[in-house]
């Protein structure tokens, strides 16, 4: 491999020589077989599809995998993919036809037995997949996955190949939304090599994207290039893509400054406010489905009153949204006003100013309600957070300033900082909270259920806080079995009322996904997961 | 000296378990690593349990030390969290930080002792004052400041490098972090050799050197110098380790996947077997520097001998 990176950095050199001299041009037309260098992070977890919960495993998946469904990158609506028809007449028994003529980069075809057997996989207790619950509403999961004890059963008695492109799937309830979650990259179709020589597959995986494995170095790069006889529709516009692992993203900021780097996905804090400077127009700043919140023990008695609810609203009134995004995050963040995210949109969901008056910044009222409420819990409150990613530590600093200008206390609310963010969750986990604490919440699929039945729902994987509420439940649960699209949402947002009157958590700001890159690079999109659209990138 | 040096080897065991034990120790007081796999979610408990199992998390933790200790005698390092053997992302990482600290050391003789050398012989001139104060700078200056200066003005603004090392970090690409590595060591050099110098130039070997009649060269270099570099032998000799476990800032400044980076991960991910295994083998490292630099004592000094 020596020789040809060498060979390559020669290349670059000479058509950065050739662009400077103005040799360039010809910008828009891109050529397909030029390959582009991106930035990556070591992904944390092997790289299996049921196995991979963050962003950079789920880079590489998303162009290596093509599911049932995939999210159109622009407006994050579920699509068809692999997925001929998926039909049901009662939202719980669904047939899947998977269309004819995909393949895996290595030859085999892709069937219904495909989808059938990774999800088994996934869902099996003995490998170990973090990603497993996503099964959860498969009939069978619980003989898999049993919450203690050993499995007693293989596959999912859920699941069922029915020909050699249909499959059936039966849910445990109603789950009208069910086929749009299918997007996901747990979801994935896995070939037999995965399961027949696992360890060589992992270290060089293979799927049915359009891209494909060329060379993967673990812990350092991963080199992927356009796979010339893939099926579908949405062809990489490249030749291909190097991921460079970067344990530091301001080192990736220089090295595209300096010419080493096309692409960089995470423009480090520290750097937005030259990034006009730097890059002018190739820089992109959109909003991603991730939305930053402040959730309460409720398992803490001072927190779970009547009164509290007002303390919690108070608190919210007396944080200067507006301020802290523009200072502190160069409005790469917007204030929220709700508990969802923007890239739902109108139709899917997102409702701004849903929250109302109690996320508009009005520190005379927040120091009233929180007195009507009984006042802070002991007289103060402390911000946890993890201190060893993003720039926790600044908003929260800025959010308890913020609170103690509005209470007139200097020493109402305190930041504190946990080392790592595994010790970080282990304190919530182990319920060890006393006041408000940071959540952060990327969805999974674009979809509003995505946003609030795993926060909020009565002892969901993501109910940090621990709240249960009755009605919301109740109206989580009709929104799930309602078949009607517009109907479902109605009824979350119903739902996401009760969280807002309840005040469950405070909603601080949307999070946007940020892009810079280099002048060979042309139609840079980021989509509603910030992940690069790797395969419409233009290269010149 | 044979005997001499087995007894320093049977003084590292204890010193050896001591260090093993004690970052294990640390490691685990930090709490319980499977929490964080899993995102902001509560890791399903069946899962959480079966990765406990796997890591060996479910026991207590002095049968996990006497596991781990056992297993590393047999030169099973573990698994970290992604699935890669300790022992592969070690042949990957050492390497690396091994030819890093190669190129600093190197700097440190080369540089450090010559400059030492004319500032002690030619003391209280101009030459002296200038290399005294450039030293002081660089003292005084952290070394992610001239890291991060020197990347931006060579990488970015005059383009005469690469602002970050590729991943098979050849020799070439390592000068520069190389140097930033070394340069307070190499300022500490410096003055080391400076002030030993100068002292032994008064002695009277020297003298007696001198008024034999021996070329100056000669003085120099076979009686003033040899006898000078005992203390900066010891400095460079615990450097050694210093430089390799503590090249974390200046690998992550130019994005080397050394061992500073994979111990960086394997803290921020709380992985055990990663962090005890690297340490574990930067403490014989350091170990055996400390032995091979006594034994050159004896090189050096004719004085010294080992019973």
């Amino acid at each position: 491999m020596r020789t040809s990176t060498h060979a390559r950095w020669a290349v670059c050199a000479m058509a950065f020589a050739l662009a400077t001299a103005g040799c360039g041009g010809g910008g828009d037309s891109g050529d397909s077989e030029a390959v582009l260098s991106a930035s990556w992070g070591d992904p944390q977890n092997p790289l299996e599809p049921a196995n991979t919960n963050e962003v950079q495993g789920g880079k590489v998946l998303d162009m290596i995998f093509r599911g049932l469904k995939r999210y159109d990158p622009e407006t994050g609506e579920a699509q068809d993919m692999l997925a001929e028809k998926i039909e049901t007449s009662d939202s719980q028994n669904f047939t899947i036809t998977v269309k004819d003529g995909w393949t895996f980069s290595n030859g085999e075809k892709v069937t219904a037995q495909s989808f059938v057997d990774a999800w088994n996989y996934g869902a099996s207790l003995r490998n170990n997949q973090r990603n497993a619950y996503f099964f959860g509403y498969i009939e069978g999961y619980d003989q898999v996955h049993p919450e203690e004890g050993e499995q007693t059963a293989d596959t999912m008695s859920g699941l069922k190949v029915t020909g050699d492109r249909t499959f059936t799937v039966k849910l445990t309830q109603k789950f009208s939304t069910f086929p749009d979650t299918l997007g996901y990259n747990a979801f994935a179709p896995l070939p037999r090599a995965f399961f027949d020589d696992h360890d060589a597959w992992v270290n060089k995986p293979v799927g049915n994207g359009p891209y494909l494995v060329d060379a993967y170095t673990r812990g350092s790069q991963m080199s992927l290039r356009t796979w010339d006889d893939y099926p579908g529709d949405d062809r990489a516009q490249n030749g291909g893509v190097d991921l460079k692992v970067y344990t530091d993203n301001n080192t990736a900021y220089t090295d595209l400054l300096a010419g080493n780097l096309d692409l960089v996905d995470d423009v480090p804090a520290a750097q937005l406010r030259n990034v006009k400077n730097d890059l002018g127009d190739r820089y992109l700043n959109t909003p991603a489905g991730i939305i930053q919140t402040l959730a309460f023990p409720f398992y803490d008695d001072a927190w779970n009153t009547a009164g509290a609810t007002k303390v919690r609203q108070g608190l919210s009134m007396a944080i200067d949204r507006e301020q802290i995004t523009d200072t502190i995050f160069q409005k790469t963040r917007t204030p929220a006003t709700d508990w969802t995210s923007p890239v739902l949109g109108e139709d899917g969901g997102f409702q701004a100013g849903l929250c109302g008056e109690f996320c508009e910044f009005k520190p005379d009222e927040a120091k009233k309600l929180i007195e009507e409420g009984g006042g802070l819990p002991g007289g103060r409150v402390t911000i946890t957070f993890n201190a060893d990613t993003g720039s926790h530590s600044e908003w929260v600093n800025a959010v308890c300033n913020s609170i103690n200008n509005a209470l007139d206390d200097e020493r109402a609310c305190t930041a504190n900082p946990v080392g790592t963010f595994a010790d970080f969750r282990n304190q919530i986990t182990d319920r060890k909270m006393t006041g408000p604490f940071r959540a952060g919440w990327q969805m999974d699929y674009p979809l509003i259920q995505n946003f609030l039945q795993p926060l909020y729902y009565t002892n969901a994987s993501s109910n940090d806080g621990k709240w249960s509420n009755q009605e919301f439940d109740d109206l989580v649960d009709r929104a799930n079995q309602e078949t009607d699209t517009a109907k479902a949402v109605d009824l979350f947002q119903q739902a996401e009322e009760v969280v807002r009157d309840n005040m469950a958590a405070i909603p601080l700001w949307y999070q946007n996904g940020s892009a810079g890159w280099s002048e060979r690079l042309s139609d840079v999109k980021l989509n509603p997961f910030s992940v690069p659209v790797y395969e419409q990138i233009k290269v010149s | 000296m044979g005997r001499y040096v087995v007894r320093r080897l049977l003084q590292m065991i204890p010193v050896f378990i001591g260090a093993t034990l004690l970052i294990f120790l640390m490691v685990n007081v930090m709490g319980d690593p499977i929490a964080g796999l899993c995102g902001e979610r509560q890791c399903d408990p069946a899962t959480a349990a079966r990765l406990e199992q796997e890591f060996g998390l479910d026991k207590p933790v002095w049968q996990q030390y006497l596991t781990y200790m056992g297993n590393v005698f047999t030169g099973d390092f573990g698994t970290a969290f992604n699935g890669q053997e300790v022992t592969e992302l070690m042949a990957t990482a050492f390497p690396v930080t091994i030819r890093l600290t190669l190129i600093a050391i190197l700097f440190e003789i080369v540089i450090g002792v010559t400059l030492g050398v004319v500032t002690g012989l030619r003391r209280g001139r101009p030459v002296d004052t200038g290399v005294l104060l450039l030293t002081l700078v660089v003292i005084s200056v952290p070394t992610f400041v001239t890291g991060l200066l020197l990347q931006l003005l060579l990488g970015v603004k005059w383009g005469w490098i690469r602002p970050s090392v590729s991943s098979d970090a050849p020799f070439d690409e390592l000068i520069l972090p190389g140097l930033v590595l070394a340069s307070v060591s190499l300022a500490y050099v410096t003055r080391l050799t400076r002030t030993s110098i100068a002292e032994n130039r008064r002695s009277d070997y020297v003298r007696t050197a001198v008024a034999k009649g021996l070329p100056r060269r000669r003085v120099v270099v076979r009686h003033l110098l040899r006898n000078s570099l005992i203390p900066v032998v010891t400095f460079i000799g615990a450097d050694i380790g210093f430089l390799m476990g503590g090249a974390i800032v200046t690998e992550r400044i130019f994005n080397i996947h050394g061992v500073g980076y994979q111990l960086y991960q394997g803290i921020l991910r709380q992985n055990t077997q990663t962090v005890v295994g690297f340490v574990t083998v930067l403490v014989l490292v350091f170990l055996v520097a400390n032995l091979v630099v006594d034994l050159l004592y004896a090189v050096l000094d004719p004085r010294i001998r080992y019973v």
